[in-house]
């Protein structure tokens, strides 16, 4: 979904709306999403149809894509279902490298005639192509995996699970939001199930089988004599997992030395909501914050944002190179500070990986989109700035051997490209508790969750604000904030990290519609991190009269 | 498939409604030839063109609605497509809100659709680039831009005896130009409905002259300052207000059009009595559909007229439950400007910044439409009516409501593109006082 379809979604859009949401392919019955339209057999068959065309006109690498593309999306508000869908993408895409230029076609007829004709295309487009190419495509090297299989291991298959029981369980959540004091409540539940074959003219024919789920809502309350509303989302995250994320565990719970629960590998949307109404109404009358100079605290599933924006862009090797110019930007982390071997992202107690593997993130795959196992690997080491993310055609730029396997194309119809994987930050080594965090702060603020979000296009100058806000005085939390955002700028704020919390408080932040290239392609990604410790970031009051 | 006439696609349309068992019924059609060129590094990266058509089944059975949609137009198909949307009826709750279709309207003729875009062929596309390329390697700077066309028709008709059609063309180009140090940046953006009006190679002029002449730029301290925002930068922030324009959530108390008290602030006057803003389908700079996507006519609406929220738009629910006509939001906005040129602005600025383009646009605080963001691609520093210096990228504050207040002048409304959302709006360059910039940014 491209972000503008996304705004739509989210009802800020332009225009009348066609359809109640936006379709990410056709809707079908959700009893059509689990019928199984062709083997894993059919397809090598299919794919060997490509390989051997493209062979035979000239291409010197294929890489054929089978997907099918399973959505479904389940809204309400306040009382009433407002949508339900789902729906299926289910195509062919086929990318291969002639003349030593790229070339992609896809197409929806999943049949010999079908892949052959857009095989054909494909290697057309590159020929035409490479009268515009500087110099020819080179790839790193990846080994043919022969015939191989990846599922997400879920515990309970979301598009299993009746629409019916997700209706109750967003409508229930609903009602004990308005029961505590919400004036408002949407809901909503999003549900993924890539189903993808790949395999290249490097020997391999990989199966996968992706799951994600992602519940949320947000809550409202408003004073209408003021005129003041405020709003609590969910704190939940998107996660690379099945129904079994919204079956809540008690060891996946964890409660804040001040009465709040936050979640990790599963989720409790009922008690969430409920908690969720009453720091709305709180936020009514909570304390305006005074600007200034303030120890930060910073939760999970608030951090992970920060994460993405800070470090997972700029250490995308395509955006240092220059190729999203245009849109996205370049990047701050230039190659000449990677290769100093001395570049101070952070404070020493900084260690940042990339890791395609990490279980129950958004990313984790087996594979990646041009058929690279997946793996983790330092961004990060010890404050120092040691690596990129980059994939096969661009890696050599660098000096390196191998991709890094973080190649993704949203669907089977849009060519495959450099995106972000799961960029984590490591847990403290020693013993270190949330609690023990807030005795050890004298002046601060703890946030949780994500709020409003923007960095420059090369990622220096950030601002961000968050889902609630909590005031830390002499080691204890006194009381609720409002209006609080915070400035930094990249290096100055990754060096200002002086303390993270031990293994027990990591928990994954998610994102699932990261957009980037143009034409705009979503993808989804996870970030890792124990609550963490900022001193002396620089805090503005939000607040304004109109 | 191809692109469908008017009388192709009455002809399709009726046969997927005469399958129809349910209460009512609605199919809306809609098919896109695109295509675009994608480069960076001074070189093309990407290219692609892009075929798609879909038909989309509504079926309601009391207010029980069900939508299903398909991209094959083979009579079993459609037969198939009505009957999901019929079981998917069957299966759906009751939404209370559910408003019967629409019965025939009577729309005026649009003007969206221009031949000569409709028929660009692969030879213009690489030319077009061709131009903006040698542009930059000419002024030994790097280019990244993107190219898109579109070539599309929408349908839509109804079991009550509605029915539309229009056709429409579109392309918007982009183009960011930096210098081979990276020390210098600049941006230029262009939309159009006729692709003759399409000058890449000036659009590049531009942005590289921006490029060449921003390296080298100068820190200054962030404040209040007088700014001139060219239209690019005038779009990003205004069209948070034109998407935020409902009624109901006005109402409902969680918008900043809501009122003290309760209800909505429609008739007050929230900004400077200068500020006229306007959709207008049959516009010939910015035209769009003569109808929306529900089948309701889309017409000329006057949003802030001297200030004063004139409109808010309404879902046809929402509309019937206050008792009002329902209007629909807008497709495309237009604010009134005056007859100063960007150069005549500056001329007349004793001290200022003008500002090229702003990036990364974000809510703050939906109460006060406070927005954050920054500057990019071209920031100078202007004094005695003259660009004095570069100056570094900053990071602003600002609600777009407060912004208005601030008004000094408006210069003369150009056709421009919003890079946050894709959107053509038509927009007058902005002169504002007090603009809250609230931190220095490194980038470039």
């Amino acid at each position: 979904m491209k972000r503008r379809d996304f705004v739509q979604l989210t009802g800020l859009g332009l225009g009348g709306l066609l359809l109640p949401f936006p379709m990410m392919g056709n809707s079908v019955s959700p009893e059509a999403l689990l019928e199984i339209p062709i083997t894993i057999a059919q397809k090598k068959q299919l794919a060997d149809v490509a390989l051997n065309t493209a062979k035979s006109l000239g291409a010197t690498y294929t890489d054929v894509r089978i997907g099918r593309y399973l959505n479904q999306f389940v809204s309400t508000r306040e009382k009433r279902v407002q949508g339900i869908q789902s729906s299926e993408s289910y195509g062919v895409g086929i990318r291969v490298i002639a003349n030593g230029t790229w070339g992609f076609a896809s197409t929806n007829q999943v049949t010999t005639e079908g892949v052959n004709k857009a095989t054909t295309q494909a290697v057309a487009i590159a020929r035409a192509n490479s009268k515009f190419q500087k110099e020819p495509v080179i790839l790193a090297p990846a080994p043919g995996y022969g015939e191989v299989v990846w599922n997400t291991p879920i515990q309970k298959n979301s598009f299993e699970v009746p629409v019916s029981e997700k209706v109750d369980l967003l409508l229930n959540a609903n009602s004990e939001a308005m029961k505590n004091g919400a004036n408002f409540v949407s809901s909503n539940l999003f549900q993924v199930n890539e189903q993808k074959y790949f395999a290249s003219s490097d020997g391999s024919y990989i199966d996968q089988d992706i799951h994600r789920i992602w519940p949320t809502f947000t809550v409202s309350a408003i004073d209408r004599a003021s005129g003041q509303f405020k709003t609590r989302d969910a704190l939940s995250a998107p996660m690379g997992m099945g129904y079994d994320y919204m079956i809540p565990k008690k060891e996946d719970k964890l409660q804040t030395p001040f009465g709040m629960t936050l979640y990790g590998n599963s989720y409790d949307i009922v008690e969430d909501a409920i908690a969720a109404a009453k720091q709305a109404k709180e936020k009514l009358t909570a304390k305006s914050v005074e600007p200034g100079k303030y120890d930060m605290v910073l939760e999970p599933n608030h951090l992970g944002l920060t994460i993405h924006e800070s470090v997972g862009h700029p250490l995308e090797l395509d955006r240092i190179l220059g190729y999203e110019a245009n849109y996205a930007g370049t990047s701050f982390a230039t190659l000449d500070k990677l290769k100093s071997g001395t570049f101070n992202y952070g404070s020493k107690v900084v260690n940042i990986f990339a890791d395609k593997t990490q279980p129950c993130s958004l990313g984790a795959v087996g594979y990646d989109d041009e058929g690279v196992k997946c793996k983790r690997w330092d961004l990060i080491k010890d404050g120092i700035f040691v690596n990129v993310e980059a994939i096969r055609d661009q890696v050599h730029m660098i000096g390196q051997k191998e991709s890094h396997g973080c190649c993704y194309s949203q669907s089977w119809e849009d060519v495959q490209f450099q995106r972000m994987p799961n960029v984590s930050l490591a847990p403290g080594k020693e013993s270190y508790s949330l609690a023990q965090m807030i005795k050890d702060v004298e002046k601060g603020i703890y946030i949780a969750g994500r709020g409003s979000y923007s960095i420059d296009q090369q990622r220096y100058n950030f601002q961000f604000g968050g889902n609630v806000f909590y005031e830390i005085k002499n080691g204890e939390v006194i009381g609720m904030l409002n209006d609080v955002a915070y400035q930094s700028n990249t290096q100055e704020f990754w060096n200002s990290c002086v303390k993270i919390c031990d293994e027990k408080d990591y928990r994954l932040f998610g994102s699932f519609f990261d957009g980037k290239g143009q034409p705009s392609q979503v993808s989804a990604v996870s970030h890792g991190s124990s609550t963490s410790r900022f001193n002396g970031v620089n805090v503005i009051n939000t607040a304004r009269t109109i | 498939m191809a692109l469908l006439t008017k009388e192709e696609v009455q002809a399709l349309l009726k046969k997927v409604l005469s399958y129809s068992k349910a209460d009512e019924c609605e199919v809306n059609l809609n098919g896109t030839d695109s295509a675009n060129i994608r480069y960076a590094r001074n070189s093309v990266s990407t290219s692609a063109k892009v075929s798609q058509t879909q038909l989309a089944v509504s079926s309601a059975f009391g207010k029980k609605l069900g939508i299903a949609t398909i991209n094959e137009f083979d009579d079993a198909s459609l037969e198939k497509v009505v009957r999901r949307s019929e079981e998917l009826a069957q299966l759906a709750p009751e939404n209370p809100e559910h408003v019967s279709f629409l019965g025939p309207q009577k729309y005026d003729e649009a003007i969206t659709y221009v031949p000569e875009t409709a028929n660009i062929t692969p030879r213009l596309r690489s030319d077009l680039v061709a131009e903006s390329l040698k542009v930059a390697r000419d002024g030994k700077a790097v280019a990244a831009g993107f190219l898109e066309d579109n070539n599309g028709y929408s349908a839509m008709m109804n079991s009550k005896g509605l029915f539309a059609y229009n056709t429409s063309t579109n392309t918007n180009f982009s183009i960011t130009v930096r210098t081979e140090d990276g020390r210098g940046s600049g941006y230029a953006t262009r939309g159009y409905n006729d692709v003759r009006k399409l000058d890449t190679k000036r659009a590049t002029q531009i942005a590289t002259e921006k490029a060449l002449k921003s390296a080298d730029a100068k820190a200054i301290e962030p404040g209040k300052y007088t700014v001139i925002l060219e239209p690019a930068a005038v779009a990003v922030l205004l069209e948070n207000v034109f998407f935020r324009l409902d009624a109901r959530q006005a109402d409902e108390g969680r918008s900043f059009l809501s009122k003290a008290g309760g209800g909505s602030r429609l008739g007050e006057k929230l900004v400077d009595e200068r500020v006229n803003i306007y959709s207008d389908p049959l516009n010939p700079e910015l035209p769009t559909s003569t109808w929306s996507g529900d089948g309701r006519p889309q017409e000329k609406v006057s949003w802030i007229e001297k200030g004063v929220i004139k409109n808010l738009s309404y879902s046809r629910y929402w509309a019937e439950k206050k008792g009002v006509k329902a209007v629909p939001g807008p497709d495309a906005a237009i604010m009134e400007g005056g007859t100063k040129s960007l150069e005549e602005l500056i001329a007349g600025t004793k001290k200022g910044v003008l500002v090229t383009r702003l990036w990364y646009i974000r809510d703050v605080d939906p109460q006060s439409l406070l927005l954050t963001g920054l500057t990019r691609d071209g920031t100078f520093y202007i004094e005695n009516g003259k660009i004095q210096y570069p100056i570094k990228n900053f990071r602003f504050n600002e609600s777009p409501i407060i912004m208005l207040n601030n008004l000094e002048e408006l210069g003369k409304v150009e056709r421009t593109v919003s890079v946050e959302s894709n959107q053509n709006y038509l927009l007058p360059p902005l002169k504002v006082r007090d603009f809250t910039f609230s931190s220095l940014s490194d980038a470039v």
